[in-house]
């Protein structure tokens, strides 16, 4: 098996284990389904409003608990030096591990969010756009974060700082995702899935170099 | 504004800034004080009323705040890519003060923002872009913080200012294209709608006296670090 | 004076947006003169002591 399957597989793997943070994330996203509505009130036509935006910041955040340990693991145990000395490029393992993540959190949030619209009352009309934007928005989530998690390697502790760099570079997308679902619940002709792509597109393809950088600097030290 | 070769050199730079500081400090409290003079001085705007003195303080505070983070990029560049020792020094010193402005840009623009649009705080693009690079200030602040090794610290930090540069104009252009989308109130620009003449000279001599301020702190806080530097050189015996 | 100080209505936005900049800026101003005249008195203490 060549070495990016490998570590794609194993990430997967470890990833959808008993108490792993594919459970943990999909486990949160249904907390905050269930919170905001607690939280807010049950008026339905509020709920159908906001609910493109909180499953947004729902999923967001969901994927970012698990990002910290993204490289961490393999930092404490050696793996990460083992892999910088191999064949494999960094960029390539980077992308490997992002798409990784992706696969055990963003897809399993976009397939679960129909079901978490159901709670908010959203419109038929919503569902298909709700669905696509989380579709093409989780892997800019899974590759910035996987920016912030290279960044945040060596520190102790770096989960704490990790939600303070990714959120701001992640703006576009909440605000692209969200705006998408509630335009075509307003009928809007938007550009919002586009722009969401766009964005989606060029991070996906610009993450793992700047997610190499940041991993070969920590292991240099 | 200072060269690629005061960075590569500090003694030179030591000497460079040392004959231009007292010029820029002077420069900057003399704009500052002739633009709040003038800006006193000017009558009251035909639709903003006195809240348009605000203007004066915060236009010149957001634009610093800007300033400063494509220069603090630009080190951070420079420091990944050409390894110019002062590079680095200088990302880190600019941060804190892009913090500061980026805060009273903040604040001066909720003040005004209350009498002209009836409430302290509109997520506007401008408004809310600059929550999120305060926020990008303070991550890349408290990353050179967390991480112990300086080298390594100062390259995360600069792979995160470029990464950030990147994201800046997007978000910009995304809450701008999100509140004509849903909030379809027109956009009041910070400078509004028409900038008169005797509003423009105020302006324009805060905007000199910020920049110059700023870049007066900039420098004296890139000395502190080449200073500090030789003396815990010192202190282990090595120079 | 007393329309100086008003504001024409305004005063409750116009000195505190001033205020808080003059203190803002004043910060900025303190911490890096303070920090610079400390390194140099420790620098100097260094190099005396040398």
């Amino acid at each position: 098996m060549n070495p990016f399957a490998a570590i794609l597989f194993r990430d997967m793997r470890l990833a959808t284990r008993a108490g792993g943070s594919a459970a943990l994330a999909l486990a949160f996203f249904a907390a905050v389904a269930t919170l905001v509505p607690l939280g807010v009130g049950s008026d339905l036509r509020l709920l159908a409003r906001i609910a493109g935006g909180v499953l947004w910041i729902g999923a967001v955040l969901a994927a970012l608990l698990s990002l910290d340990r993204l490289f961490q693991s393999d930092f404490e145990d050696g793996s990460l030096d083992l892999i910088a000395l191999s064949p494999l490029p960094l960029e390539a393992m980077s992308f490997a591990k992002i798409a990784a993540h992706w696969l055990t959190t963003g897809l399993p949030l976009t397939l679960l969010s129909p079901l978490l619209g159901v709670l908010f009352g959203l419109p038929p009309a919503g569902y298909a756009p709700l669905m696509l934007s989380l579709a093409i928005g989780t892997p800019a989530v899974s590759a910035i974060g996987a920016i912030g998690a290279a960044l945040t390697l060596s520190i102790r502790r770096g989960g704490l700082i990790l939600p303070f760099i990714v959120l701001p570079l992640l703006s576009p997308a909440v605000i692209f995702g969200a705006g998408a679902v509630l335009g075509a619940l307003d009928g809007l002709a938007n550009g919002a899935f586009w722009l969401l792509g766009a964005f989606s597109l060029v991070a996906v393809l610009l993450a793992p170099f700047a997610a190499a950088a940041a991993v070969r600097l920590n292991l240099a030290g | 504004m200072a060269s690629i070769f005061e960075f590569a050199n500090p003694g030179r730079f030591m000497k460079l800034s040392g004959a231009i500081l007292p010029w820029l400090a002077t420069i900057s409290a003399l704009a500052i004080i002739a633009g709040i003079y003038l800006g006193f001085a000017a009558p009251p705007d035909y639709q903003q009323g006195e809240t348009v003195k605000i203007m004066f303080i915060h236009v010149p505070a957001a634009w610093v705040a800007m300033m400063c983070y494509g220069l603090m990029a630009l080190a951070s560049l420079l420091g990944l890519v050409n390894r110019h020792p002062l590079a680095d020094v200088a990302a880190k010193a600019a941060a804190p003060l892009g913090a500061i402005f980026t805060a009273l840009a903040l604040i001066t623009g909720s003040l005004w923002g209350k009498p002209m649009w009836g409430a302290y705080w509109v997520w506007d693009a401008r408004l809310t872009s600059f929550l999120l690079l305060l926020f990008l200030y303070l991550g890349y602040i408290a990353l050179w913080n967390a991480i112990e090794d300086e080298t390594r610290a100062a390259r995360a930090a600069a792979i995160l200012a470029l990464v950030g540069v990147v994201n800046l104009p997007i978000i910009e252009f995304s809450v701008d294209w999100w509140n004509t989308l849903h909030q379809g109130e027109s956009i009041i620009r910070s400078g509004g709608p028409l900038i008169a003449g005797v509003f423009l000279w105020p302006l324009g001599l805060m905007a000199l006296g910020y920049t110059t301020l700023f870049f007066t702190l900039w420098m004296i806080r890139i000395r502190t670090e080449i200073i500090e530097r030789r003396a815990r050189a010192l202190q282990l015996g090595i120079a | 004076m007393q329309a100086f100080f008003a504001m024409g209505k305004y005063a409750a936005y116009v000195w505190p947006a001033y205020g808080i900049s003059l203190l803002g800026l004043g910060i900025a101003v303190g911490f890096t003169l303070s920090a610079y005249a400390r390194a140099k008195k420790r620098l100097a203490a260094l190099e005396a002591g040398k």
